[in-house]
């Protein structure tokens, strides 16, 4: 799946973030020379395609308190991760759940699961539940807390046609 | 700052979703009760205090025919701030983590096709002198990608 020319030029002219103004869409659309509701068409229709996930806000974890941000990181029974996998991403305090790679021998573990929370004890508590999930199907884990956003801006589009 | 109630209740709001109308910050302003001019007065002041990190369409690079990749990276403490200037100046270093562990540098590539992860990759090891372990995702089990503010 692909996007065109115009598709491109939008999403350009919104990865900055769409303008604080009453009609945010006719304000787009004036600065691409568009009109409204086609830009509208094509914003929905990109929906509808899966290439926007949705239009929405990226809070600041840390402003919000939540402060203790872990990637806990597992090594799960290659066997079994396709059962298991689904249950952990379902936890409502896990925000993104991969099977991804191992990394041998530098990395062992093939389940990451990010977990948010007011503290580190919070954290624990929550990243004692997966491990009660995973059971003997864990061999090993860890848990790697961020300490900085080094940089946060999303999928910037190269400003090229086509 | 620090965010009220309403704050809040704007950022759990928003996270969910923002409508593709006309006016769509009056929209959102009559579900949570508010006026469409405080709505907006409040998003700005949360963008100014960085509170905010976003706020617009979020791409899925796949299915624009590109590609996600985690990577991570094993930086020496004296060198962290050097490399973390070097990594970050690629534009599709989509954000950057410092993390307590042996692999103390965490990033996400995000590029338009798949080739180009390898190449950024390699192109931060020459520029680094340092390897960038790459993990692709395999499965995705949930992304519903929420915070409770």
């Amino acid at each position: 799946m692909s996007i065109d020319a115009t598709d491109r030029r939008i999403i350009a002219a919104t990865q900055a973030g769409l303008p604080l103004v009453p009609e945010p869409y006719a304000a787009l659309a004036d600065a691409l020379g568009m009109d409204e509701a086609a830009l509208c068409d094509r914003l929905r229709a990109m929906q509808e395609r899966g290439i926007i996930r949705r239009i929405a806000l990226a809070p600041n974890h840390y402003a919000l308190g939540m402060v203790a941000n872990g990637m806990s990181v597992w090594d799960v029974d290659d066997a079994r991760i396709a059962d298991l996998g689904p249950r952990i991403g379902a936890l409502d305090f896990v925000s993104h759940c991969y099977e991804r790679p191992r990394a041998l021998p530098e990395w062992r573990y093939n389940l990451f699961a990010m977990i948010h929370g007011a503290s580190r004890d919070e954290v624990e508590h929550k990243r004692a539940r997966i491990k009660a999930i995973l059971g003997d199907a864990c061999r090993a884990d860890d848990i790697l807390y961020s300490t900085r956003i080094l940089k946060k801006t999303g999928l910037r589009l190269r400003q090229k046609e086509g | 700052m620090t965010p009220d109630a309403t704050d809040r209740a704007i950022l759990n709001r928003l996270q969910d979703g923002f409508p593709i109308t006309p006016a769509p910050f009056a929209a959102v302003a009559r579900e949570l009760g508010l006026t469409e001019a405080d709505l907006i007065a409040r998003l700005e002041r949360m963008k100014s205090a960085r509170i905010l990190t976003r706020f617009g369409p979020f791409l899925d690079a796949e299915a624009m025919g590109g590609a996600f990749c985690l990577c991570a990276m094993a930086v020496p403490e004296a060198d962290f701030e050097t490399v973390a200037a070097q990594v970050n100046a690629h534009p599709q270093v989509a954000h950057n983590y410092a993390r307590a562990h042996r692999l103390n540098m965490w990033f996400v590539l995000a590029t338009e096709t798949g080739d180009e992860i390898a190449a950024v990759a390699g192109v931060i090891e020459r520029e680094t002198g340092l390897r960038v372990l790459r993990f692709a995702k395999l499965r995705e089990f949930f992304i519903g990608f929420r915070v409770a503010a």
